[in-house]
């Protein structure tokens, strides 16, 4: 259906707009995490808390208050899972079964939001808003003030390992960033034809006599921060494929560009935080590159629809919706991947193969190509530290980011920040294809049922939560795997993350000269990029072999 | 056991500011975003309802459906949906919204495909190679309200035959009703099906 | 200067073909098969485990595939073993030249308390004991034609010493009591006059038992990016070895179940074999190649140390310029006659051994012959914190130096310096010369200022390129000299230098060292004197002149054999290419797998999925040949990149973003395309065996 110059079009009208608010929001985001004055809402929650906001905490602290305070947001929301019938607007709900409440539990708080159960059926008003959206807003408020305190890490000197307060990030990222973006946006969504309401479903009479429910509830405030937060956890079933969530093309792209808005907006405060906008600059192209690439590959393998189906078809609109089309469903398919979202305007199982085997890889990068609000920063900050080290030896000095010496104790850290998803993804996957529980929930045999698998794991343990969704994953073996994969994929980096940003914090900040590895340059930004790809490429290339590489090529 | 110590004391300080948030995100911000919805877009943030007349409403009762929702058309004389996975039968069912997520070489997809294919052929009486893509696919959301320009013009000589109407007529129907690209590159030119049916029962009753 | 190898039969070794020293050092490898030798690797611990895994399956169910792999990966341990073993036999024989300097030999130690101010030591009486007996500040006395019987310094005598079994300089050295030349290593032969000398180190710990440990990497311990990389790599053998393992469920599941022998295959293709077999050959060679040059690194970390140095501080005097400064004029003050100039300049330089003293009696006399000393005159010898020298004769003082220590002197006995002789002084310093006041006190008299001897400084030929080079690559150099700002602004600006530390003390050297590595700053320098041992100390790489005091050597983290100054930016080069090695074949390796997958997985996989052939690129002959030649390229690569790692990348001064462009090119893109030519080549010859 698509055609190219549209295609290219959409894309153009996109990338203005980023190019537009990059610096804007990344200037604010850089002002937020780094200004010494409190807003009055501020400081009046900081009371409420009983925290102080100018406690400078060690790397210990922050990833204590940032493990605290996950742990209580994972036991209220299992808590209002579990107790979902005997609350208010749950629109005669039952509650969720243990392993499903822990599933989404953890989900919600690691900023997954995979979904095993379907939203309008499973899921009242008061779960969606009360639980739901308010993880939404503070696991990516987690996430951004991770990345805070990494690059505050980096860019500080001999601090003692001390890398800020993660209750003031907190509040601020909230309150500065999210929170108003979000009122603006969902308002903006609603405008344009999302569902915002407390009605339950409501039945009206079709055209042609029959009975069809129309539904209501808070969507638009949820679907705004479900893409602005890199959530993606859709208050219905279909997520942003449906109508009530994503009726038209503007908003898809507004969705696709709430969606790119603050991953992209980081690195540019990344460059101001560590006081050299060439350093955010590039890590902003290496993640622009591999983002375009893999949109231009995605939007390809989609139009030109190869496979049995499709070419029967006659193209790839099986689980797209006719006003997105291919281009902006691939478009959207690229931006949620590369991002930590995991929202979808499209059954990704039902891409061609080499699409949905693209979606995959996007997840397997690591989610950094821009990646999930904060997360995406540091993971591909940690890879920066593994392609300067990998190569910076070439330049004759020992490695050094950005005037930090990588030595033992770093490395360390990094090589288990980087083993941690490949060991979830691959030991998960072989687990489910091994025992009859997790063969169970597959849809398909053959390659594609492979890929059903390896896409579930993928997506739970970097954090996506995007489906092949023919796979039925709401049975005790699969919740707890997932669950688990979920919970070890945000947390285990998350620590590893603060314990380099102490170490970082505590060295000395070399000054930069003509014999130290520029980590600005062109050439720098091939080479991370080349070492993302090669590297993640390496650990997942036989098993995405064994799926849709086959598919694509029988 | 300092470290535990320490644990506790943040997850104290984490459940205070899980009940602020819980309070601010989970009750007022949604609240604020009704508020501000409900001023700039009082129909639309409703579920953009219409009556048979084509005139927009907010009552239920008197609506013949959400024209952001594609609904199943029991009438073989009216211009067919796309297929759905959304619920059993014809789909198009709000409550379990879904595609079918057939993979592209699956076989139960294949079969789909050409049963499809020969039964849309039959239906309109053509080739099955002039059947367009979207009559033989799924939507993602089961609810799709749209079929493309090419399905609606394919569909417009039955449904201008079983009408007692002009193809011409309908064709221009077709066209009143077909949504063009935003700026001429965001998404897909698209019929809205829920109002071109009315749209054209409205015409043959005018007739 | 010296440019001959350490010792002529480690020289001789380094010539010998390739061949030839990997055929010696097979044994060695042999013995490293132990799989307690290679717990420092685990990457090559994995790959033995592998071909003992493989070995089983192959005693149990042989196969043409499986004796072959098997083989190779047998070969693949032994290949890296052997590049160790091959890195290490280069400093065996060196080794053993310098063991006959520890025969035992008998020493003549002094009898009785040290009582150095009645008479001469020489005079005291010894007793003849084995040089093993020997503890520190025992004195021996060393006659001429004997052995000096451990390291120490010269306390009283001056000898010429023949020290080519250490530094391979055939030419004798002069070896005297105080002053900078002082310190003898244990095993040199003093070939004329006497000396006492007292012993400074214990039995086992001297100079030369530390060299051998250090030429023979016996010593060695690996150094902290060394370590580092070693993490990395482990890590990436432990994703390797999970993407293996949960193949084999997953493979199993598309009922494409693989056999363990072929992914005990993919595993040690897959993991970085290559930089993991080579990376200990990488730094012994890398101290070899500095033993090539003379240096020796007392630690492997200074090694790296110096790849990373910021400043080089160098010695303005025998670094920059010539060692030699010469005299070339006198000038007089205005109411003195040039013949007392001369003679006051004259007195005050008999005793002045340097080759500014040498050249000022040149220059008065117009011959090299040096008249006696009176009996009756007192040497003050030139200290760095006065900053002059002279002598005191009975009612009259002369005292030569640099013109604020000299006028301060003046001033200080109520003299008065006149104008004029700052305006020679300004003169002579703005011309790049050196200033030498010459004043005198008589009894009874005011002192005064007799003129100015000037000092030419000749700097060495090449040394602006050099600075220059040194820039480009992102390291500053700083001049320092005693001479005074203008002076040292003058040669500065010749030699192209970046930076000066004009009239510097050793305190002001130590806080310019401190200033810069508050900054960050990795600093580099090189001295001899006692004086200097805290700035050597404190320098990230300190190399010490083997000519200098036992302090000195003690202080610094690198002794030059050779003495030359100069070779700083030598070591600073080997640094660099030491870490550029390993970064080059650590790229390599990894860049090296990607051609792997395109060998193996279609092999692996083709059966089940026949679509697969498509990524067959090479057209490899069939899947067990793919496996194989995969396996036996990853063997092979090891040896053909074991010169490489002995030799070091070529490197060639330029800036970090210039090197990289390079070895990224040659190393990154080059290990992508170059398995994709050997796999296919080895599978041509592979798939013409029969069975195979």
């Amino acid at each position: 259906m698509s055609d190219v110059l549209p295609a290219l079009g959409q894309a153009v009208v996109l990338v203005a707009a980023l190019a537009l608010s990059t610096p804007l929001l990344g200037g604010h985001l850089a002002r937020t995490y780094t200004s010494e004055r409190h807003l009055r809402p501020e400081r009046l929650t900081y009371r409420l808390l009983r925290v102080d906001p100018d406690a400078d905490q060690t790397w210990r602290t922050y990833a204590l208050s940032v493990l605290g305070f996950s742990l209580v947001g994972l036991l209220l929301l299992f808590g209002l899972g579990r107790l979902q019938q005997h609350l208010p607007l749950s629109l005669g709900f039952d509650a969720l079964p243990a392993d499903g409440a822990w599933n989404t539990a953890v989900s919600f708080v690691a900023n997954t939001n995979w979904q095993w159960y379907s939203g309008e059926a499973a899921a009242g008003h008061l779960l969606q808003a009360a639980g739901l959206t308010v993880q939404n807003f503070v696991s990516a408020a987690v996430g951004m003030s991770v990345a805070a305190a990494f690059a505050r890490g980096l860019a500080r000197s001999r601090a003692g390992g001390r890398v800020g307060s993660f209750w003031t990030d907190l509040v601020r990222s909230l309150v500065r960033v999210l929170v108003p973006i979000a009122v603006v946006g969902a308002t903006a969504l609603a405008v344009g034809g999302v569902v915002q309401s407390w009605h339950g479903p409501r039945d009206v009479t079709t055209l042609t006599g029959g009975s069809q429910p129309v539904l209501g509830g808070p969507v638009a405030s949820q679907e705004a921060i479900k893409e602005l937060g890199t959530n993606g956890g859709g208050f219905f079933n279909a997520n942003s494929a449906h109508p009530f969530e994503n009726p038209t093309p503007v908003t898809n792209l507004l969705e696709i560009f709430l969606i790119l808005l603050i991953p992209f907006a980081m690195a540019w405060a990344f460059g101001l935080i560590v006081k050299d906008k060439r350093q955010g600059g590039a890590v902003l192209a290496v993640m622009a590159l591999l983002l375009g690439v893999s949109t231009a590959l995605l939007t390809w393998a989609e139009m030109a629809a190869p496979g049995t189906a499709p070419t029967l078809a006659g193209g790839a609109m099986e689980g797209k919706e006719v006003r997105f089309g291919e281009a902006g469903s691939a478009l959207f398919g690229a931006a949620t991947t590369g991002t930590s979202t995991g929202a979808v305007n499209a059954m990704h199982d039902s891409f061609t193969a080499p699409g949905g085997g693209l979606t995959m890889f996007n997840m397997m990068l690591g989610e950094i190509a821009p990646g999930g609000v904060g997360s995406g920063l540091y993971g591909m900050l940690v890879l920066a530290v593994v392609a300067v080290f990998l190569a910076g030896l070439m330049v004759g000095r020992t490695p050094e980011y950005l005037g930090k010496k990588i030595s033992q104790r770093e490395i360390v850290l990094v090589a288990l920040y980087v083993l941690t998803t490949p060991v979830l993804v691959l030991a998960g996957t072989a687990l489910a294809l091994s025992v009859p529980a997790g063969l169970a929930g597959l849809q398909e045999s053959g390659p594609h049922g492979l890929s059903e698998a390896l896409y579930a794991v993928t997506s739970a343990s970097n954090n996506n939560g995007s489906a092949f969704g023919g796979l039925t994953s709401g049975t005790p073996f699969w919740n707890t795997l997932l669950g688990t994969c979920m919970l070890l994929g945000r947390f285990v980096p998350i620590v590893l993350v603060l314990a380099l940003a102490g170490r970082f914090a505590g060295a000395q900040r070399l000054p930069a000269g003509a014999g130290t590895l520029p980590t600005h340059r062109p050439l720098f930004v091939v080479l991370l990029s080349g070492v993302a790809v090669v590297v993640v490429g390496l650990t997942y290339v036989p098993v995405l072999v064994l799926g849709p590489i086959v598919e694509s090529l029988s | 056991m300092k470290t535990l110590f320490s644990l506790y004391r943040q997850s104290l300080a984490g459940l205070r500011a899980m009940l602020v948030a819980t309070l601010v995100l989970g009750l007022a911000y949604p609240l604020v975003v009704q508020g501000a919805a409900a001023v700039a877009a009082p129909w639309a943030s409703q579920g953009s309802m219409v009556t048979a007349d084509g005139e927009r409403t907010t009552d239920p009762d008197e609506a013949v459906g959400s024209v952001l929702i594609g609904q199943v058309v029991d009438d073989p004389d009216l211009f067919q949906p796309r297929p759905s996975a959304a619920g059993d039968g014809y789909g198009y069912d709000t409550l379990a919204s879904a595609g079918s997520n057939l993979g592209p070489e699956s076989p139960d997809l294949v079969a789909l495909v050409q049963e499809r294919r020969a039964e849309v052929a039959t239906r309109e009486g053509v080739t099955v190679s002039q059947v367009p893509v979207d009559a033989v696919t799924a939507s993602g959301s089961g609810l799709d309200p749209h079929v493309s320009v090419a399905y609606a013009e394919l569909q417009a000589p039955r449904v201008a035959r079983a009408q007692g109407l002009d193809v011409a007529d309908v064709e221009a129907l077709v066209r009143a009703h077909t949504d063009g690209r935003t700026l001429g590159v965001l998404g897909e030119p698209r019929v809205n099906v829920l109002e071109l049916n009315a749209a054209v029962l409205r015409a043959a009753d005018d007739d | 200067m010296n440019t001959q190898t350490l010792t002529e039969p480690a020289s001789a070794t380094a010539r010998r073909p390739l061949s030839v020293q990997l055929r010696e050092a097979l044994p060695s490898a042999l013995r490293k098969l132990d799989p307690r030798a290679l717990l420092a690797s685990p990457v090559m611990l994995v790959v033995e485990l592998g071909a003992v895994l493989t070995t089983v399956m192959t005693v149990v169910d042989p196969g043409t595939t499986s004796v072959g792999v098997t083989i190779w990966l047998w070969l693949t341990v032994l290949f890296g073993n052997l590049a160790e073993a091959v890195a290490e036999g280069r400093g065996k024989a060196q080794a053993d030249s310098l063991r006959a300097l520890q025969e035992e030999t008998t020493a003549y130690r002094l009898t009785g308390r040290p009582d150095p101010a009645r008479g001469s030591l020489l005079d005291r009486p010894a007793e003849v004991v084995p040089s093993t007996s020997l503890r520190p500040g025992d004195l021996v006395v060393v006659t001429a034609g004997e052995r000096i019987p451990g390291d120490g310094d010269v306390v009283e005598g001056v000898a010429s010493v023949d020290e080519s079994a250490v530094t391979g300089e055939s030419a004798p050295v002069i070896r005297e009591s105080g002053g900078d030349r002082s310190a003898v290593t244990g095993g040199t032969i003093v070939l004329s006059d006497r000396i006492v000398v007292r012993i400074s180190s214990e039995p086992g710990h001297s100079f030369v038992d530390r060299m051998i440990a250090l030429v023979e990497g016996s010593e060695r311990q690996r150094t902290p990016n060394e370590i580092a990389l070693n993490v990395l790599l482990t890590s990436l053998t432990a994703i390797f070895l999970v993407v293996v393992v949960t193949l084999y469920f997953i493979a199993d599941h598309s009922d494409a179940g693989q056999s363990v022998l072929v992914l005990t295959a993919l595993l040690v293709c897959l993991i970085p074999t290559t930089i993991s077999a080579l990376l200990s050959a990488i730094g012994i060679a890398g101290m070899d190649r500095l033993l090539q040059r003379n240096v020796l690194a007392m630690s492997g970390r200074a090694v790296e140390a110096a790849g990373d140095v910021d400043v080089l501080l160098l010695d303005k005097t025998g670094t920059i310029t010539l060692g030699n400064r010469q005299a070339c004029a006198m000038l007089p003050v205005a109411e003195v006659p040039d013949a007392d100039l001369a003679d006051a300049a004259l007195l005050s330089s008999l005793a002045d051994e340097t080759p500014e003293g040498r050249s000022i009696v040149a220059l008065v006399r117009g011959d090299d012959a040096r008249p006696p000393v009176p009996a009756t005159a007192t040497l003050v010898p030139f200290s760095a914190s006065t900053r002059m020298s002279g002598v005191d004769l009975p009612g009259r003082s002369v005292r030569k130096g640099a013109a604020s220590a000299v006028s301060r002197w003046v001033e200080e006995q109520r003299g008065v310096v006149s104008h004029q002789v700052g305006e020679l002084v300004e003169g002579i310093s703005r011309s790049g010369g050196t200033p030498l006041v010459v004043a005198e006190q008589r009894a009874g008299e005011e002192p005064r200022v007799l003129g100015v001897v000037h000092l030419k400084d000749v700097v060495k030929p090449g040394m602006r390129e050099r600075f220059a080079e040194l820039r480009s690559m992102g390291i500053r150099t700083v001049m320092v000299t005693g001479d005074n700002a203008t002076t040292a602004a003058a040669i500065a600006e010749e030699a192209g230098v970046d930076d000066v530390l004009a009239e510097a003390t050793p305190e002001d050297k130590l806080a310019l060292i401190r200033r810069e590595q508050e900054g960050g700053r990795m600093v580099a320098m090189c001295g001899d004197g006692t004086n200097d041992a805290p700035a050597l100390a404190q320098a990230d790489v300190g190399v010490a002149m083997n000519t200098g005091t036992t302090a000195a050597k003690e202080a610094g983290n690198m002794v030059d054999l050779d003495s030359d100054p100069t070779k700083l930016i030598d070591v600073v080069e080997i640094g660099k290419q030491l870490l550029i090695t390993r970064g080059a074949l650590t790229t390599f390796s990894v860049a090296n797998d990607v051609a792997k997958y395109f060998a193996i997985l279609p092999a692996m996989f083709v059966v089940a999925f026949p679509g697969l052939d498509v990524l067959n690129v090479m057209r490899l002959s069939s899947p067990e040949s793919a496996i194989l030649s995969a396996v036996i390229f990853n063997a092979l690569v090891i040896v053909a990149l074991i010169p490489l790692a002995l030799r070091g990348v070529r490197y060639r001064p330029s800036s970090a973003a210039a090197l990289l462009n390079r070895n990224l090119l040659i190393y990154g893109v080059g290990g992508i395309v170059a398995p994709f030519v050997g796999i296919k080549l080895i599978d041509l010859l592979v798939s013409t065996l029969p069975g195979a």
